[in-house]
């Protein structure tokens, strides 16, 4: 195997934030609870330095080949990701400060593992060969099941993160066990690898069930129905800044090795499995929406809302080899990030400011007490719901063309049927914070907080009505159809 | 538009004046000064309404193209452009809309006391939305503000509106937003299959647009089977906002629940968005989906059930708010009738109607406000003799309550009259059936104004009203000026839309004759139809 400089360049994120996170955990000792906000600065500094390093790569000439003996590319498709999943990192850091400060445990380990997380999310989406996407969907795993259960004094929190870690260990198995047939078929890992051989050669039964387990694996990620009966528990349990952080950085690696083991592995039996990701599609995006219309605890409502855009998202990938498809999920991901990072971020927003916000009603009267605060959260709200001129408009207008592109218009005309019916919960939420006559003191919130919610509403608003910039330069992410 | 040799983008300033001033109010007024806040909105509704009237008079009524356009790249990705423009059936609508503004505006004073700041910050945005709706030439632009004008509608009624607000206010929302969606789809469906094609349909692979010229041309051309399925789509979003028949169900909770200005823009304004749909997008794009036999069946059936089930829902109504409401519906079904007889008299009477529709009807509601801010009942059997005690609001009520049952010199009666002639040419039994409406609305609009206004006062309550102020005089007399000038002198209105309309019906193939009879433009020039006309055995 050769090795080249520039191949140890075109990792030097992963490889930064890997002895960023061992610097800070080993630091940490030295720091005591009313000290450990610099933690966080240092984190946040580290993390940038990534961005950096990450948008000096989106320029330098030799991405887009493979590396490491073809075991992983930086392409700009990765690299969409590495960009995204960093600022998610970000904005989790920024929302945690506060949060993570008021609990009697050390934050070092917290901004650690999620620098942890990081590392195998980045690792992930260069993925291109089936064994170091397996390890590197291991590293954000176990991570996350740490993160989760952070609150190790708190049941909820122990709960979570036992469900997450038992129920993910075994989907991790299925997805294994999955990539074994295809190797014991294939005798072969790389993606490409596997493309070059299933051109040639018939598909075998056996090779049917690996596919489909990978597949299970996968949509365990993304919580997709039926794989999505982890969520509710994790997303409500798990300490609410790393909820936000789960509703968006793992799903993002997901979905894009999702895309990338199916585009660059399996082209060829697009017939099989897209007509599988259509019907789980389906059935995500109706019960995710269902489910949620009966919560009343907001938490498990907005984690319902998550499963339901897994659905919508999963409309993306349908779209291949047609102009719209990639491109499309490519746009909603953006959008999604920023819209469901920022709801969840208010619902930390009430929690450090003494609420529960386990229940509609912790909305109640927010318009009286904070103005901007119930504002923003309606631009999110609004967005999630597809409403224009947000981003979650023309996140959705792509997922909508590239179903009905793909020739899937049953799909389509579903997905915005669902999509209106969510606006019936969202608009709980807006209904508690600008209809309810209660009176309270005005709640003000923490700099960074503030700064987290804004980067977030900003972006939702910018990217919902000046599209074009961004659109054009997703475009150019694309994985190339082979 | 030029002045002194400078290009004014007028239309979008005609858009965007209340935009600024609700984001001036929000950033620059502190919520306690409420006068403040009153004034600056009734200056930028005023100004808006002074700087649409150039509109009118500069508006060439002989010109086959879009006027005043502006147009601007907006996501060159997808071909979507900023693109404004209007013929002259937007332009009636925009200029009607500026005036219900300075309305809803005028009539809030009083009736609004709480929160007023966000109040008259989202009647604004409103204002603004709903111009651009009528201005936009990109389908995609329409779109936008087509959804985004849901949101402070949804809140006006939520948060000032009466007891069942919170219901009322989420099923407007829902209902209506369901309806745009698949129209959404449509919208997708349309752009595809001029470019690249869509299921098993071969695309034109022409250059990606969402220009409501070019998509409808491109639609026209489209096989039947699809303008079918192409057709209901948009069917379901805009019959949800007229609304049709089955479809109707929201109207009456939204406007009996909403406070009085939400429900006078939404009856004058927000109804017409759908019909207006149904004249500038159903009729030109899908001409062989309408004449095929069951689908212009199926609308001429729901709008002439509207026509009489509405009437006759409005006959046994308790409220009065929800009896207006109800006699929407009815109303409604004349203007869909008018529009589906696919001719000329019926297409300009039933746009024609929607202004009438608009004037008389938030006439209605902006008195029964009236009232109601003095007694908080809207209750029918609360009252009783009023005539006696209050003799201006009970003229005023009379003339609006003739000029929606459609009496002669008033502007009901040009608009209805005109739709059955249309109608009557196209089929002498969907006139009749229509006409029973016609009885139907006099019953309930003088039975209403018996029980309301003569006899006795019977209620004490009633005894000590005070009549209207000079202020609420002032909302009401350009109301009833209009519905004069309309029913005594419709010429410039019908002048306004005879080019667009006959556009629209050459392009769905219909009969260019009649036109209405109260217009009759000069032999000479109705020539090339009428060469078709009389050519045929």
């Amino acid at each position: 195997m050769k090795v080249s400089a520039s191949d140890w360049l075109l990792l030097s994120p992963e490889l930064f934030l890997t002895a960023a996170g061992l610097l800070i955990l080993s630091i940490s000792a030295f720091f005591d609870k009313a000290k450990e906000e610099f933690l966080a600065f240092l984190t946040l500094l580290f993390v940038g330095v990534a961005i950096g390093l990450v948008a000096f790569l989106s320029g330098y000439g030799g991405r887009g080949a493979p590396i490491f003996a073809g075991m992983f590319i930086v392409d700009n498709f990765a690299i969409f990701f590495k960009l995204l999943m960093l600022v998610s990192i970000v904005l989790t850091v920024l929302a945690s400060i506060q949060f993570v400060g008021r609990a009697p445990y050390p934050a070092g380990d917290y901004y650690a593992l999620l620098l942890f997380t990081g590392v195998g999310m980045l690792f992930m989406v260069s993925g291109n060969n089936l064994v170091s996407i397996y390890v590197a969907l291991e590293l954000m795993a176990l991570s996350s099941y740490i993160l989760a259960g952070y609150f190790k004094l708190e049941i909820k929190s122990t709960e979570a993160a036992l469900k997450y870690f038992v129920l993910g260990a075994f989907s991790s198995g299925v997805l294994l066990y999955g990539l074994s047939l295809v190797y014991g078929i294939a005798g072969r890992m790389g993606l490409p690898d596997l493309a070059k051989l299933f051109e040639s050669q018939a598909k075998s039964n056996l090779l049917v069930v690996g596919i489909l387990l990978i597949l299970a694996g996968l949509l365990f990620k993304i919580a997709a129905v039926p794989f999505h009966v982890w969520t509710p528990d994790v997303y409500e349990g798990s300490p609410t800044p790393v909820t936000a952080f789960f509703s968006v950085g793992p799903k993002l690696a997901a979905y894009a090795i999702l895309a990338r083991i199916f585009y660059v592995g399996f082209p060829k039996f697009h017939a099989d499995w897209g007509l599988i990701i259509a019907l789980v599609s389906a059935a995500t995006m109706v019960f995710g929406n269902v489910a949620a219309l009966l919560q009343t605890n907001v938490k498990r409502m907005l984690a319902y809302s998550s499963i339901a855009h897994a659905g919508y998202a999963l409309m993306g990938v349908l779209g291949f080899r047609t102009e719209f498809g990639l491109w499309g999920i490519l746009v909603y991901l953006l959008a999604y990030t920023f819209m469901n990072f920022g709801v969840f971020a208010l619902v930390v927003f009430l929690e450090t400011k003494g609420y529960a916000a386990e229940s509609v009603a912790d909305f109640n009267g927010l318009a009286r007490r904070n103005m901007t605060a119930a504002v923003v959260m309606l631009v999110f709200l609004l967005s999630l719901a597809g409403i224009p001129p947000t981003a979650g408009f023309i996140g959705k207008y792509y997922l909508f063309t590239s179903a009905m592109k793909a020739g899937y218009a049953w799909l389509a005309v579903l997905a915005v049927l669902m999509s209106a019916l969510s606006l019936f919960y969202y608009f709980r939420i807006a209904a508690a914070m600008f209809f309810s006559e209660a009176e309270g003191a005005p709640l003000k919130s923490s700099y960074a907080l503030t700064a987290a919610v804004l980067i977030c509403a900003a972006a939702t608003v910018i990217v919902g009505v000046a599209p074009q910039p961004f659109v054009e330069m997703l475009r150019a992410c694309v994985i190339k159809a082979p | 538009m030029h002045l002194m040799g400078i290009w004014i983008p007028i239309l979008s300033i005609v858009t965007y004046i209340p935009l600024a001033g609700a984001l001036a109010v929000v950033f620059f007024v502190p919520k306690e000064r409420t006068g403040a806040i009153q004034a600056i909105s009734t200056v930028i509704v005023l100004v808006d309404f002074v700087v649409s009237l150039p509109l009118w008079f500069l508006f060439e009524r002989g010109r086959e193209s879009y006027q005043f356009v502006e147009k601007l790249s907006w996501i060159p990705s997808l071909g979507v452009d900023y693109h404004f423009g209007i013929d002259g059936i937007s332009l009636l609508l925009i200029l009607l809309t500026t005036l219900m503004g300075i309305i809803a505006v005028a009539c809030s004073y009083t009736a609004i006391s709480t929160r007023q700041k966000e109040y008259y910050v989202l009647l604004l945005l409103l204002q603004t939305f709903m111009i651009g709706t009528f201005c936009s030439l990109d389908l995609f632009l329409f779109y936008v503000f087509w959804e985004v004008m849901l949101v402070p509608m949804y809140f006006l009624i939520g948060v000032w509106g009466s007891d069942r607000r919170l219901y009322a206010a989420i099923k407007f929302f829902l209902y209506t937003l369901a309806g745009s969606v698949l129209m959404l789809l449509g919208i997708i469906a349309l752009y595809f299959y001029n470019t690249t094609g869509f299921l098993s349909y071969k695309g034109l692979g022409q250059p990606p647009t969402f220009s409501i010229e070019k998509l409808t041309a491109v639609a026209a051309g489209m096989p039947a089977e699809l303008q079918i399925w192409l057709f209901f789509a948009f069917f379901f979003g805009f019959a949800i906002k007229v609304p049709m028949f089955p479809f109707h169900t929201w109207l009456p909770d939204a406007h009996t629940e909403a406070p009085t200005a939400g429900s006078v823009i939404l009856a004058a304004i927000l109804l017409k968005m759908g019909t207006y749909g149904f004249v500038r997008f159903s009729l030109p794009m899908f001409p062989d989906a309408i004449n095929t036999g069951w689908v212009l069946s199926v609308v001429i059936t729901l709008s002439i059930v509207g026509i009489v089930y509405g009437a006759m829902v409005t006959l046994v109504q308790k409220d009065m708010k929800r009896l207006i409401a109800y006699s929407s519906v009815s109303h409604l079904g004349f203007v869909m009738l008018g529009v589906f007889a696919l001719n000329m008299a019926g297409l300009q009477g039933g746009i024609l109607q929607m202004v009438n529709h608009g004037i008389s009807t938030g006439a209605l509601f902006l008195l029964v406000g009236m009232i109601y801010e003095r007694r908080h009942t809207r209750m029918i059997s609360e009252y009783g003799g009023l005539a006696r005690q209050m003799p201006i609001y009970a003229t005023y009520f009379l003339i609006m309550a003739l000029s929606s049952m459609g009496l002669p010199i008033l502007n009901g009666f040009i608009g209805e009259f005109t739709i059955l002639q249309g109608a009557f040419a196209k089929n002498f039994w969907w006139a009749f059936s229509a006409a029973t409406g016609i009885v139907l609305g006099p019953a309930y609009l003088l039975w209403l104004y018996q029980r309301v206004f003569f006899g006795e006062i019977t209620n004490p309550a009633n005894a000590t009203l005070p009549d209207l102020t000079a202020r609420e005089q002032l909302t009401l007399v350009p109301l009833v000026v209009l519905a004069l000038w309309i029913g005594l002198y419709p010429k410039p209105m019908f002048d306004v839309l005879r080019v667009p309309s006959e556009k629209i019906v050459a392009a769905v193939g219909g009969r260019t004759l009649p036109s209405p009879a109260l217009a009759r433009k000069p032999a000479p020039e109705r020539d090339p139809s009428l060469a078709v006309e009389a050519s045929r055995p």
